[in-house]
């Protein structure tokens, strides 16, 4: 337990004692500021209907007027109040939440111009990067090939050999 | 407060209902498929296997082919 305390204040009078205790002064006794973030949030929310808080957080003197009418009968209350008092807690009602955007149009032009850029890149690539085809894509190879492949009848039945005329020599009609 | 009492919605029996009319859906357009399937590939298919080999000469085959010099067991007539 001492050893604990000496090397603690060991390392306060490192950092230096001054430092330490102005900061803490500012906060309060060392009590912890809450930010923002760390505080409940408004948010609109399909699958939640109720935020944890109120849109509208600093009421002017209309609003809070309209909230002590509101401990009220609501029956006496106009139309437009009602819907002050709702625009008070939320920013957005379901049908504006839900409206869609014009955003696709923007991702499927993206989508479509770097496709298009793309094809650029691979254009290039044919010229300045591969080199030449093998030989086996030549005329004379491919047609040498196909004869070959007709002459040991491959798929006879519904596929390549089925579409030549074996007897007039040539594709059929 | 509203103009008019709105109708209580569904409360209950939402997913048995949802799931009777995929089911009726599903299993109509699975049938539609093997069917159509069927009709437009292997009846084809059989229809053309048949025709094939109702007069087919696996010899006289055998005799072209070795002539076309395809074959490494028999070499064609004249060598």
């Amino acid at each position: 337990m001492t050893s604990y305390r000496m090397i603690a204040s060991r390392a306060l009078s490192l950092v230096g004692r001054r430092a330490i205790s102005t900061s803490v002064c500012l906060r309060g006794h060392g009590v912890a500021k809450v930010e923002d973030y760390a505080l409940p949030a408004y948010f609109d929310r399909r699958e939640s209907p109720l935020p944890d808080a109120t849109f509208v957080k600093h009421l002017s003197s209309e609003q809070l007027a309209l909230k002590e009418k509101e401990k009220g009968s609501w029956a006496q209350m106009t139309e437009a109040e009602k819907l002050a008092l709702y625009r008070i807690s939320f920013n957005k009602s379901f049908a504006e939440m839900n409206m869609g955007t014009q955003e696709w149009k923007s991702v499927v032009a993206g989508v479509f111009f770097f496709i298009g850029l793309t094809g650029f890149v691979v254009m290039w690539q044919r010229t300045f990067v591969y080199g030449d085809v093998p030989p086996t894509f030549t005329e004379e190879w491919i047609a040498a090939q196909t004869q070959r492949m007709l002459d040991m009848r491959m798929n006879p039945v519904e596929g390549f050999s089925n579409k030549w005329d074996y007897e007039n020599k040539e594709w059929k009609k | 407060m509203s103009a008019g009492t709105l109708a209580k919605p569904a409360m209950r029996g939402l997913l048995g209902k949802r799931l009777r009319f995929h089911l009726a859906v599903a299993f109509t357009l699975s049938l539609a498929a093997a069917a159509g399937f069927k009709f437009s590939v292997t009846e084809p298919r059989k229809q053309a296997y048949a025709e094939f080999y109702k007069n087919y000469d696996a010899m006289k085959e055998f005799e072209a082919m070795r002539e076309a010099g395809v074959f490494q067991s028999v070499r064609p007539k004249g060598q």
